[in-house]
């Protein structure tokens, strides 16, 4: 019995040997989504800013637009934060904020702190929009079209190199630069 | 031509490290002592061609020899000549190269230390570094030479040392956390040792423990400078994140503590044989498994360097030997590692065994944090990030526990306790504890909470636990002064580094609770109450730093009505990278700190400011500090020093080759 225990040391390292190679080959930002060139989930949320404001999906539609889920615990989200700033006032992108899982107090710090690039904010406390989404953590950003339908996902942080992948997709939906 | 002579000079090294892994372990295993003794000539020579290797590159900077990829990319003629050194390992190139280095220090170090061991095992120890040293010295000169060069268009300036990484902390932070990463494989390379020759005795547990404790001293200060460091460079005012870097170096420290703890039952009773092995080999893995995600890129960290499959996969591979192959030869001969004897239930092993396993639920428990995210992304299901509220969740209660047990730990003998002796002793410490406890937590601050008063109440119980373990080894004798001069150094640096832990409890238990954080906007003349300090803001002027500039702010703090402080935070440019880094201003006390943060400029001259009230922040690094000196401590016990002189009198083997 003691022999057989012995080997269990050995073969936990081959069960995280073979995670860690397929956790190689994959690209840790490409993600399909099964809600993609699907409307909007419906939801009824507040607003992070103001309890009493309530958003629902009508209001995702009328322009080509970003939807970034974001949350405070989240050190993606502060890393990608000053991009995001640079790309709404530079770019004249509209972006929409799904603030995650978060405490609305700490959100608010948040935005007043590192500045505020969302047009609006949505403050989803329970996770149940995310749910629906398939929001597997954050951050993720979504391109969302006029009529609002889910164009495209990216999951991790948004960067340079990822708004120019992004920017061809939302420019194909007929949005430009400011 | 000078980072010609770093590459060549690796590749010696790499040469020598070939031989050291081969020749040693092959007379080991032949019985043949000329072949062994090849053992230390062969690693004083490695350590000599990676010392010429680092020193070239060192040289690289110095010159700033911009002709080099390497030094292009991390340097620049600006910066100031401590951070040009320091950029030596700013960049993942240089790191590995540091970590082989550190390495031959070690073996360095073995070599020169080991005259008093048995040839066989000196020569398999030194034989199974040399092995590491293949794998790390190869991974450096194929998929990451610092020394390649940019003979076309060569850089006419660098692009500058990464600004978060120009700092003190920095300077000796990665040197100090590789010295306790890399030294686990002395620990790592005895064990295996052991396995090979199937010897596991008190000698091999005195030999191992020293280097064991050393490189965990070392470690402990490595993370300890880490924790410090991003407190005061990132500007956040946090001290620890439960980010990936982080916990990949917290993690061969649980282990490793563990493993000083189960040394301790080895060499004393020689109990927990197979699982010192266990541990050993696990720790060492840990630190490899930790360099594997920093360098490979798999998990996405706010420290990660390059990500970069290839290396990766090359680091992948040389984890998948290491680990797996001991773990194979572990299951195949750990059978043979019998205890010598056995032990009540009411005894001090079965405390340190509680110990050890609650140390490593603990160690697991990071590591399916750590890994969480890539075992998701690999079952096809996304990307996530496991956030500091798990971790806090669990690590908060199990440490606790740690210091419940500690408590009673201390407080009993090898083998056998009576049970009626340790209630009689515990029960009137504990009460007191209690009292003193929900005391103090109450006069520090009358809102309450129930983790800072139960840390508080365990802080209390462990310190009154030492004393009363002190007072009872010298109470029989008559001159009590000298009983206590007596006593072994090893006693003291237990005391010592249970003492610290006691203090980074307090430490952590009091910032976590108490501190207060405000985000402001600040007018020039505004002023704000904070925790009974007010602080007047008189405005931001630009000043010009050697290779950045600057927006100075000024804020007083009065305490009450009284002056307390003038602070000047920062924000700076640095325009070779074009990157802004806060410099937070900290007015640091024993009891508590002041921390100031500016923040974004605002309309009309207003800026951001973050205010800070970290209270006993201070107390967790001293704890650290304390830690560590325990560990080095423990290494100049009369035992160890004692068994040096007897063996080397005593004719080594190693002289009739």
């Amino acid at each position: 019995m003691r022999r057989i225990l012995l080997f269990v040391p050995f073969i936990f390292c081959i069960v995280l040997g073979v995670l860690f190679v397929k956790g190689l080959s994959l690209d840790p930002t490409e993600l399909p989504s099964a809600k993609i060139g699907k409307n909007f989930p419906s939801f009824e949320l507040p607003s992070v800013r103001d309890a009493d404001k309530v958003y629902t999906q009508t209001d995702m539609q009328g322009a080509v637009r970003l939807v970034n889920v974001w949350a405070t615990w989240c050190p993606t989200c502060k890393q990608e934060h000053s991009y995001l700033n640079k790309l709404a006032t530079t770019q004249g992108v509209e972006i929409i904020g799904i603030n995650y899982k978060d405490d609305r107090a700490k959100a608010k710090q948040w935005l007043k702190r590192y500045h505020d690039p969302y047009i609006f904010n949505i403050y989803d406390e329970k996770g149940g929009l995310g749910l629906d989404l398939g929001v597997y953590g954050a951050p993720e950003t979504y391109i969302v079209d006029k009529q609002g339908v889910i164009q495209y996902r990216h999951v991790g942080e948004v960067n340079a190199t990822v708004w120019a992948d992004l920017k061809v997709k939302m420019q194909a939906l007929g949005w430009s630069a400011k | 031509m000078i980072a010609e002579l770093g590459q060549y000079a690796l590749i010696l090294g790499l040469v020598m490290a070939t031989f050291l892994a081969i020749i040693p372990m092959y007379g080991a295993s032949t019985g043949n002592v000329f072949w062994m003794s090849f053992a230390k000539p062969l690693a004083k020579s490695l350590f000599l061609f990676l010392l010429i290797s680092m020193l070239c590159l060192v040289y690289a900077f110095a010159t700033d020899d911009f002709s080099v990829e390497y030094v292009a990319g991390n340097s620049n003629s600006a910066l100031p000549i401590y951070f040009k050194l320091s950029a030596v390992w700013g960049g993942h190139e240089g790191s590995l190269l540091l970590w082989v280095f550190i390495l031959t220090c070690w073996i360095f170090a073995v070599a020169v230390k080991s005259d008093g061991l048995p040839l066989d095992i000196s020569a398999r120890v030194l034989s199974v570094l040399g092995m590491v040293a293949v794998g790390f010295a190869s991974f450096t000169l194929i998929t990451s030479s610092p020394f390649e060069r940019l003979l076309i268009n060569t850089p006419v300036e660098g692009a500058d040392l990464n600004p978060l990484l120009q700092d003190i902390g920095l300077i000796i932070h990665p040197p100090l956390l590789y010295m306790g990463y890399v030294g686990f494989s002395v620990a790592f390379a005895f064990a295996i040792a052991a396995l090979l020759s199937g010897k596991l005795d008190v000698a091999w547990s005195r030999w191992t423990r020293p280097w064991t404790n050393v490189s965990w001293a070392f470690l402990t200060i490595g993370i300890t400078l880490g924790s410090w460091w991003a407190y005061y460079e990132l500007g956040w005012g946090g001290w620890w994140f439960w980010d990936p870097v982080e916990n990949a170096s917290f993690m061969p420290w649980l282990a490793g503590t563990a493993l000083v703890h189960s040394l301790a039952v080895t060499e004393k009773r020689g109990l927990f044989k197979s699982w010192t092995l266990l541990l050993a080999i696990f720790t060492f893995s840990l630190s490899l498994l930790g360099t594997f995600l920093v360098r490979s890129g798999v998990l996405t960290s706010v420290h990660s360097f390059a990500a970069d499959p290839e290396r990766g996969l090359y680091i992948l591979v040389l984890l998948a030997i290491t680990v797996g192959g001991s773990m194979l030869l572990y299951a195949i001969r750990a059978y043979d590692m019998k205890s010598e004897s056995d032990f009540e239930l009411c005894s001090r092993e079965t405390l340190l065994l509680i110990n050890n396993l609650v140390l490593v639920t603990i160690c697991a428990m990071i590591l399916i944090g750590t890994l969480y995210p890539l075992l998701i992304d690999a079952m096809g299901a996304g990307k996530i990030s496991v956030g500091p509220p798990y971790f806090n969740a669990l690590f908060v209660p199990f440490s606790l526990i740690l210091c419940f047990f500690m408590a009673i730990g201390v407080s009993l003998r090898w083998k056998k306790s009576s049970v009626s002796a340790l209630v009689k002793q515990l029960l009137p410490s504990l009460i007191i504890s209690v009292i003193l406890g929900v005391v103090a937590a109450y006069l520090y601050n009358e809102q309450m909470t129930l983790k800072a008063t139960i840390a508080l109440v365990l802080s209390f119980w462990v310190l009154i636990s030492l004393g009363l373990d002190v007072y009872s080894k010298v109470k029989n004798s008559s001159v009590k002064i000298l009983a206590v001069k007596k006593m072994p150094i090893s006693y003291w640096s237990m005391q010592l580094a249970h003492l610290g832990v006691v203090v980074s409890l307090v430490g952590v238990a009091l910032v976590a609770t108490y501190s207060q954080e405000r985000d402001i906007r600040m007018q020039v003349g505004d002023s704000i109450e904070m925790e009974g300090y007010r602080f007047e803001f008189k405005g931001v002027e630009k000043r010009q730093g050697p290779n950045y500039t600057s927006d100075t702010g000024t804020l007083v703090v009065y305490k009450g009505d009284n002056f307390f402080a003038k602070m000047h935070p920062e924000k700076r440019f640095y325009p070779a990278r074009g990157t802004v880094m806060t410099e937070a201003d900290i007015d640091a006390g024993a009891f508590l700190d002041i921390f100031v943060a500016l923040g974004e400029p605002l309309a009309d001259g207003a800026w951001a400011v973050r205010l800070q009230y970290k209270p006993f922040i201070r107390w967790i690094w001293l704890g650290g500090l304390m830690m560590m000196f325990a560990g080095l401590l423990s290494a100049f016990d009369k035992r160890y020093k004692r068994r040096d002189k007897q063996r080397s009198t005593s004719t080594p083997v190693a002289s009739l080759a």
